[in-house]
């Protein structure tokens, strides 16, 4: 086991390094932050110009500016932004607290009501209930995000007025100021967030739940099920310790591939609902061709699927002995 | 998959199977007897699958609908998309089924256009990424490894980016025009159907007459080609519906993230984008463009979903 | 006579499929005596595993099961959950064809065993566990103690297969239903697994109902054959009865298309055909189409189980009495006649996919 940990870390950094010139070369590609102001009226001076590429780094070649940008990774300098007095890390590691905070909230209730649902719709096959929840599923599936974050927005403020006071807000992560009481904090940070959650993890419990119930099928027909019941275990015992345990491992691997996809859903999500994190970064770098913005937005993701899915995949060989030695 | 085919008896004169076991009986009396299931070719089985599941068909001829609907509807339909009438945000009437915008535009045309503007996208992108991540993908499952590692490497690096992000870059450089939009959204999918291509590949490599066919001497390109893709058929199909629901959404996430198609053609993520804040006041410029991508996405994914029980059944499922 | 453990009456089960209704069972019915091993042979499609799986109640939810099937005078179709969970593993215990996937693959050879112990003893997990390891070694598998901890990807198929008898030998049942416990694995592995359960009969007492569709296997297990054909019993009685004066057409096709290293080599008997569609069966007996004896009367009516050369030996064919003395060469056509057909065969299949 502590083999296997060691080799899948060993295996992860030459993927993060290779992940690393890969962003670099989107960022490139992302656009050239000189552009704006080449076609700036009154125009620039030219001198102004080139020193802003000399700043940008943007006179060296791009093999030379990737090493340079990497050694510099290691310091902490995540390279100049366009915007002059932005300091590119601690403005990202700040939003990305906040983004990380909706993300983990949506996975956890996805989750969990993705396995409720589809164990609850594998055991009762072709019922109302599993015909129902397949049903909502796909719609959940099929509907589109950024759509179905307005209508929660819409929502919340008839509840509001409904209740009359605001229990839920629809704009930012938290009220500014912030409340100093601990429990208006809490409160606070609950009210902001509940809509932006809800809107993220509908979608993603949609796939899940489908992708458990068919694992739960799968499973509830295997040789080794029927042998359990034919040792005279308790129905629930068969269900929980023999069914639900196996169908639960694949879950994990699913879950840290959609993390990308969440990632993505979290972009809109907090653009709906006016958060400042990750996503508003993302798209204010892009709009302002700000390169090593991206850059470092684009990496920051790579580390956090590829740290998550060494983590799902140690998980899977703690849950499925078969795997361990693979 | 070959057909099999029956060994002719071992006793009795060349003739029906029948006969020849019951000398004694006079032609035409006896019951059929024999397997009295029918031979269908594999290509029947899977029609017949599809069209037991209810629900995919009525997908498959709303779908039908609509695209009859987006294409020679919008070319009948009175108005142009983006054409602009002396009507200004005007409710949903019998001039303007689906009201108008601010500007005079016709929400009716408009969402047709969005709708033809989705579909072409999607089929793009179904095609480019399904024909190269499918091609890709059998290559590196059926070499293995130096070859599989590379190239799924490649693949793989795709798949850690957040597609909407890196669609957005790309799109806020080449993006404007729906072609641009679809091959770059194609640009980032064929690395999940590759996956899938690889997955079925590996699987079916060993079985034994991939064995077979080498024996006889096909060539790897003739395996490939002529044995692996097709018997892989099933899954990709699937999986390019999937793909072609999640074209659909990214499109229009894209859209309305301003990074897809852009004025002056119009997308439904930009319609959506356009009537955020007149979800309340003047709600036909909002839920007409949703429920349309709704309906498309919804139908596409049923229609997979009936494919995927029609290429492979599940044993556990009854009929009345 | 002593009281059957296991009686099994007018078993019938159908199964609803996409194109009709399927009876893998019609109308089965027989009685096993304690201590007694009864065979049960057929082809694949036979319904021999089907009988056993209704005993147990182990058919998938949408199995429709009538008749009755007895332990101990003791309904058990249609008994509820809770007490079928009760005698089985208990009293009535069961080994499955494939040990590649019987046993769970999260959990330890050792635990899964001592759950059987424990689901119907109340004693300590480090009991259990202890009668886990003795019944391992019982099975022969060296190492007992360490092996309990191992997990089932790690042991071959036929330790695998000893685990589950271990599992199945675990509470002294008094009724063990072998499901073709041996076609999975390699024939230098069959005969181990044999004599393992041989092992478990002789240290539970158990009666065995070993079900197989190799008649080797059988010979010198068997005290009692059971042959069934198209969810039907057709021939019963005493090994010795069944082996060496059978009196049904299809029991001597079998035994002639069995190669035999104590005679001289002759041409095995192949039974020409397929089984029949179990959907939609004409009446009369289901082998007329490839039976050499056929004469009208066997596609009108089916033969009753009636009795042949004493009133144990039960055989379901209208010409039973014609099989007096007979050899399987002498019914089956040994021949290659249609050596045309053979070329073409021959030909079609080489041609290419």
């Amino acid at each position: 086991m502590v083999a296997f940990t060691l080799r899948r870390i060993a295996i992860s950094i030459p993927i993060l390094i290779a992940s690393s010139f890969v962003v670099f070369l989107l960022g490139t590609a992302a656009g050239d932050p000189l552009d704006p102001l080449l076609g700036r009226n009154p125009p620039i001076p030219q001198a102004t110009i080139d020193a802003e590429r000399v700043r940008l780094h943007l006179d060296q070649p791009v093999l030379e500016r990737y090493w340079n940008w990497l050694v510099g990774l290691f310091s902490g300098d995540f390279g100049p932004s366009v915007k002059q007095n932005l300091d590119i890390g601690s403005e990202i590691f700040a939003r990305f607290g906040i983004t990380m905070r909706l993300i983990a909230f949506a996975m956890l209730i996805a989750l969990v009501l993705a396995v409720v649902v589809g164990v609850v719709s594998a055991v009762k096959q072709y019922s109302v209930v599993d015909y129902s929840a397949t049903f909502l599923g796909f719609l959940f599936l099929s509907m589109p995000a950024f759509w179905f974050a307005i209508l929660l927005k819409q929502g919340g403020i008839a509840f509001n007025n409904t209740v009359g006071e605001q229990v839920v807000y629809t704009i930012g992560d938290a009220s500014v100021p912030p409340p100093t009481d601990t429990f208006a904090r809490f409160a606070d940070i609950a009210g902001h967030i509940v809509l932006p959650t809800i809107a993220l993890a509908l979608i993603s419990y949609a796939a899940w739940s489908r992708f458990q119930r068919a694992s739960m099928l799968e499973v509830m027909n295997s040789d080794y099920v029927r042998l359990a019941r034919s040792k005279g275990l308790s129905r629930r015992r068969v269900m929980v310790k023999h069914a639900l345990r196996t169908a639960l491992i694949p879950l994990v691997t699913v879950t840290a591939l959609d993390l990308a996809a969440i990632i993505s859903g979290a972009v809109v999500t907090e653009t709906v609902f006016q958060w400042r994190g990750m996503g508003d970064f993302l798209l204010e770098s892009i709009r302002t061709e700000d390169v090593y913005a991206l850059q470092a937005w684009l990496l920051l993701t790579a580390i956090v699927v590829i740290g998550f899915n060494l983590i799902a995949d140690l998980l899977y060989a703690v849950l499925d002995p078969r795997i361990r030695y693979a | 998959m070959p057909e099999p085919v029956t060994p002719p008896p071992v006793s009795g004169p060349a003739a029906e199977p029948s006969t020849a076991a019951e000398p004694t009986r006079p032609a035409g009396a006896p019951p059929e007897r024999e397997f009295t299931v029918s031979e269908r070719s594999q290509g029947q089985l899977v029609v017949r699958r599809f069209l037991q599941h209810r629900l995919a068909v009525v997908s498959l001829i709303v779908l039908a609908a609509l695209v009859l609907l987006a294409y020679v509807g919008g070319a009948l339909w009175k108005y142009d998309a983006g054409e602009i009438t002396p009507d200004n945000s005007v409710a949903p009437s019998l001039a303007h089924p689906f009201g108008t915008d601010a500007v005079g535009k016709d929400q009716f045309a408009q969402v047709l256009r969005g709708t033809q503007i989705s579909l072409q996208i999607a089929l793009l992108v179904a095609l480019f990424a399904t024909i190269f991540g499918t091609l890709w993908g059998a290559f590196a499952g059926y070499f293995r490894g130096a070859v599989d590692g590379t190239l799924m490497r490649i693949a793989d690096l795709i798949l850690t980016l957040p597609l909407l992000a890196v669609a957005a870059m790309l799109g806020h450089q080449f993006g404007g025009t729906w072609w641009l939009v679809a091959l770059v959204i194609a640009g980032l999918q064929w690395a999940y159907v590759s996956r899938v291509a690889r997955g079925v590949v590996l699987s079916l490599r060993e079985k034994e007459f991939v064995e077979a066919a080498r024996a006889l001497g096909a060539s790897d390109a003739r395996i490939i080609l002529r044995h692996l893709i097709p018997n892989a058929l099933g899954s990709i199909i699937v999986n390019a519906t999937i793909l072609v629901a999640v074209a659909i959404l990214l499109e229009t996430a894209l859209s309305f993230l301003g990074f897809g198609v852009q004025s002056p053609d119009t997308s439904l993520g930009l319609l959506v984008s356009e009537a955020q804040t007149a979800s309340v006041t003047r709600p036909w410029l909002f839920y007409f463009p949703g429920l349309f991508i709704i309906l498309i996405a919804l139908t596409i994914n049923f229609i997979g979903d009936g494919l995927r029980d029609a290429f492979d059944p599940q044993q556990t499922k009854v009929r009345a | 006579m002593t009281e059957p453990v296991l009686e099994v009456e007018d078993l019938h089960v159908t199964f609803p499929t996409d194109d009709g209704l399927v009876t893998a069972v019609r109308g089965v019915s027989y009685r096993l005596r304690p201590g007694e091993v009864l065979g049960i042979v057929g082809e694949s499609g036979s319904g021999k595993s089907v009988t056993s799986l209704a005993v147990m109640g182990l058919l998938p939810a949408t199995a429709r099961v009538t008749g009755s099937a007895r332990y101990r005078g003791r309904e058990l179709l249609g008994a509820s959950d809770s007490e079928l969970s009760g005698i089985r593993g208990k009293n009535v215990a069961m080994i499955f064809q494939d040990p590649m996937t019987s046993l769970n693959p999260v959990y330890s050879v050792g635990y899964q065993i001592a759950e059987a112990v424990r689901a119907h003893n109340d004693v300590s997990k480090q009991a259990a566990m202890s009668r886990a390891i003795e019944l391992l070694d019982t099975v022969r598998i060296p190492n007992a103690a360490e092996r309990a901890a191992s997990y089932p990807h790690e042991l071959s198929g036929g330790m695998r297969q000893r685990v589950v008898i271990a599992i199945a030998m675990a509470n002294d049942p008094d009724v063990i239903i072998a499901d073709e416990p041996t076609t999975a694995l390699d024939v230098t592995v069959q005969a181990q697994i044999m004599q393992a359960l041989e092992t478990a009969k002789t240290a539970t007492g158990a009666a065995m109902v070993l079900i197989t569709h190799d008649l080797g296997v059988i010979a010198g297990q068997a005290d009692r054959v059971m042959v069934m054909y198209a969810g039907k019993l057709v021939e019963a009685g005493s090994a010795e009865d069944v082996f060496y004066t059978p009196r049904m057409p299809y029991t001597l096709g079998l035994l002639g298309s069995l190669p035999r290293l104590d005679q001289k080599s002759k041409q095995l008997t192949p039974i020409v055909g397929a089984p029949p569609s179990l959907i939609n069966m004409p009446p009369g007996c289901p082998f007329t189409p490839r039976c050499p004896l056929a004469q009208p009367v066997c596609d009108e009516i089916e033969p009753p189980l009636a009795a042949t050369t004493s009133l144990d030996h039960l055989a379901a064919c209208h010409f039973s009495s014609e099989l007096v003395e007979a050899k399987p060469d002498d019914v089956f056509n040994t021949e290659v006649a249609d050596t045309k057909a053979l070329a073409e065969f021959v030909r079609q299949t080489e041609g290419g996919p």
